[in-house]
């Protein structure tokens, strides 16, 4: 069977995804709607999540601001929705030149400096924007703004119906996966990783670094944004809180839980820890307590995260074949 | 001009500054010394507000409840190095993030386990509840004991840092930490306790405050970032840029909320001015510390020696 994908994380992976493409059909099947918003809401943070391992992961820039550009883009439905404009492609085309020319300038100021620096100096770009909109009393400042109308786009691609929207998420999250895949193995890719890794080394080349780190910091907010006018659509409620710097703390984590600088770790992580989120809060309000510890447990114990046991599993099967 | 809410507002700043300067002394030199970055470090200031609170209202002493407090925070800080900071020193700064992050949500949840979800009120001695009058001005005098007691304990780390062989060491270990392991100290107790020391700092600024705003599950995550704010200004590792850099923004932030919108006025409409000046106030010391960042990256007062 060559179809199949030869490793065990490949093929977990393969059918991760035909999963989430049946997804609405199964829980229509098994009649449980509520999970098709909670798989809607993983996945937009997943698109959130691979963004940012975009720039955490394969470019080293640690970035505990990344929420912002969820924040941004939901605001880019919010306040044109707030006057009445609907039309879908303003909402998206919105997000990425906001998104973009925000990144661009923090980026320009944030990419001079190194390590904690630059950790910090995100975190408080995205304080500045939290703050922002916190007090725009026009918009509802702390109490939020309610979108109370979906993006319209022509028939054919309408986001109205909860498994239309859910398709919209999907279909956005394949291409940031795509896209993420094709940029990390082009040139520009390499020279990314190699600055990670190496920043004299491909200075040396003849690369300026400091230009592709930008390049690579705006894209990874424009697909954010994205995420976040999905999001807008999605809640249909929108407030700072969702970009507050706690927000950026646990986009970090799901890109760790699933396994920082893969394709599909930022995804997988996201969606285990929605679940998780979900499930654990069904079962007592404490617990938040077994989230630290597995987070504590995961950063002393568990390198690598749910790709790093993967691909111990492959590295185990191979030994033995 | 109203000169008795001016000068309220510089006591407040003042008191606010101080606060932030035993969190952030603390920190800095965990960061500066350790290079560790600890998200965390407001959940002492919260510990400390509850072991303060909940001891007030078993003995019915504020200065037994500072004291036991202290010391219980001292405790607390130095598990938290000996079983996981310790582990992490060498490791990246994205694990120190993350697991820091869990700390909170662990300290987070216990106290909401130990002390319920609702916040804790501490009750203060009649006699630092009243209010000092000085001709037409008057002063609450617990304000004027928090103010005191930030100063004191300034002067306190001042000496410490300075004149001490203990303080020797960590300024040694803040701008050469290999040198100092390489000459025979033992590396891993000083760690301990500046940790722990740090911890106690921030456990007292919680103390502090905690009988006006009253102790609450979170109370350290806001302030903890604006602490984080107060290291990078000052220069991280530096206990004397931290105490300059926390009353500026201390007053930066209190001064700011009272009077930018009459300064905005001068230069715009007042509606505008009125919208503009909450956003810009709450802003203004992230603006200040991405300024400091792009243009002297190493803080406004870096210690001797530093890279």
């Amino acid at each position: 069977m060559n179809w199949l994908p030869a490793s065990v994380s490949g093929r977990s992976y393969a059918a991760l995804l035909l999963v989430l493409a049946a997804a609405p059909f199964i829980f229509e099947w098994i009649n449980q709607p509520f999970y098709l918003d909670l798989l809607s809401r993983a996945l937009i943070l997943g698109i959130a999540a691979v963004s940012l391992n975009l720039i955490l992961g394969f470019g080293g820039m640690v970035s505990l601001g990344h929420a912002a550009y969820i924040g941004i883009g939901a605001y880019c439905v919010g306040i044109p929705s707030y006057y009445d404009y609907y039309n879908g492609w303003l909402h998206l085309a919105l997000a990425l030149s906001v998104s973009a020319s925000f990144a661009l300038v923090t980026g320009a100021i944030s990419l001079r400096t190194k390590g904690v620096y630059f950790i910090m100096i995100t975190m408080a770009f995205s304080q500045m924007v939290y703050f922002t909109f916190l007090s725009l009393e026009e918009y509802g400042a702390d109490d939020g703004l309610v979108i109370y109308s979906r993006s319209e786009f022509p028939e054919w691609l309408n986001m109205d119906s909860s498994t239309s929207l859910y398709y919209w998420i999907f279909a956005v999250l394949l291409l940031a996966l795509f896209f993420t895949h094709r940029l990390v193995h082009a040139r520009f890719g390499r020279v990314i990783v190699g600055a990670k890794f190496n920043e004299q080394r491909m200075q040396s080349l003849g690369f300026n670094t400091y230009r592709y780190r930008l390049a690579c910091y705006v894209i990874s907010a424009m697909i954010c944004s994205v995420a976040g006018m999905l999001f807008g659509n999605f809640a249909g409620f929108i407030s700072p809180d969702i970009m507050g710097w706690a927000r950026s703390g646990e986009l970090i984590f799901m890109v760790i839980i699933g396994g920082v600088a893969t394709l599909f770790g930022p995804l997988v992580g996201t969606i285990v820890f929605v679940l998780l989120e979900e499930f654990l809060s069904a079962i007592t309000v404490y617990w938040h307590l077994i989230f630290g510890i597995l987070l504590v447990a995961l950063v002393l114990f568990g390198k690598g995260g749910i790709h790093g046991w993967l691909s111990r599993l492959d590295r185990k099967g191979a030994d033995h074949g | 001009m109203d000169w008795n809410l001016l000068i309220t507002q510089l006591m407040n700043g003042l008191q606010l500054g101080l606060l932030l300067f035993l969190l952030a002394s603390g920190l800095t030199l965990i960061f500066g010394i350790m290079d560790f970055i600890n998200l965390s470090h407001g959940s002492f200031y919260m510990i400390g507000a509850y072991f303060c609170g909940s001891i007030v209202a078993y003995t019915g002493s504020f200065l037994l409840g500072i004291v036991i407090g202290l010391a219980g925070v001292f405790i607390v800080g130095a598990l938290v190095e000996w079983f996981i900071a310790r582990k992490l020193y060498r490791e990246d700064h994205l694990d120190h993030v993350l697991v820091t992050f869990g700390l909170i949500l662990i300290f987070d949840t216990l106290v909401h386990l130990l002390w319920g979800a609702s916040g804790m009120a501490i009750p203060l001695p009649d006699i630092l509840n009243g209010q000092l009058t000085l001709g037409e001005l008057v002063l609450p005098t617990y304000r004027l004991l928090i103010i005191f007691a930030g100063l004191l304990v300034a002067a306190i780390l001042y000496v410490l840092v300075s004149k001490t062989r203990l303080g020797m060491l960590i300024r040694a270990g803040a701008s050469n930490r290999g040198m100092v392991e390489a000459l025979g100290i033992n590396i891993n107790r000083l760690f301990l306790v500046v940790f722990a020391l740090g911890a106690a700092m921030a456990g007292l600024a919680g103390m502090l405050i905690a009988p006006i705003t009253e102790a609450s599950i979170g109370m350290g995550n806001d302030i903890i970032i604006i602490a984080f704010v107060v290291v990078i200004v000052g220069g991280i590792g530096s206990v004397k840029g931290a105490f300059y850099a926390a009353l500026m923004i201390g007053l930066i932030d209190t001064m700011s909320r009272s009077y930018l919108d009459l300064l905005l006025q001068l230069a715009m409409p007042s509606n505008y001015a009125e919208t503009a000046a909450p956003a810009l106030s709450a802003m203004l010391v992230y603006i200040l510390m991405a300024g400091v960042l792009a243009f002297r990256p190493q803080g406004l007062f870096p210690p001797a020696g530093m890279k």
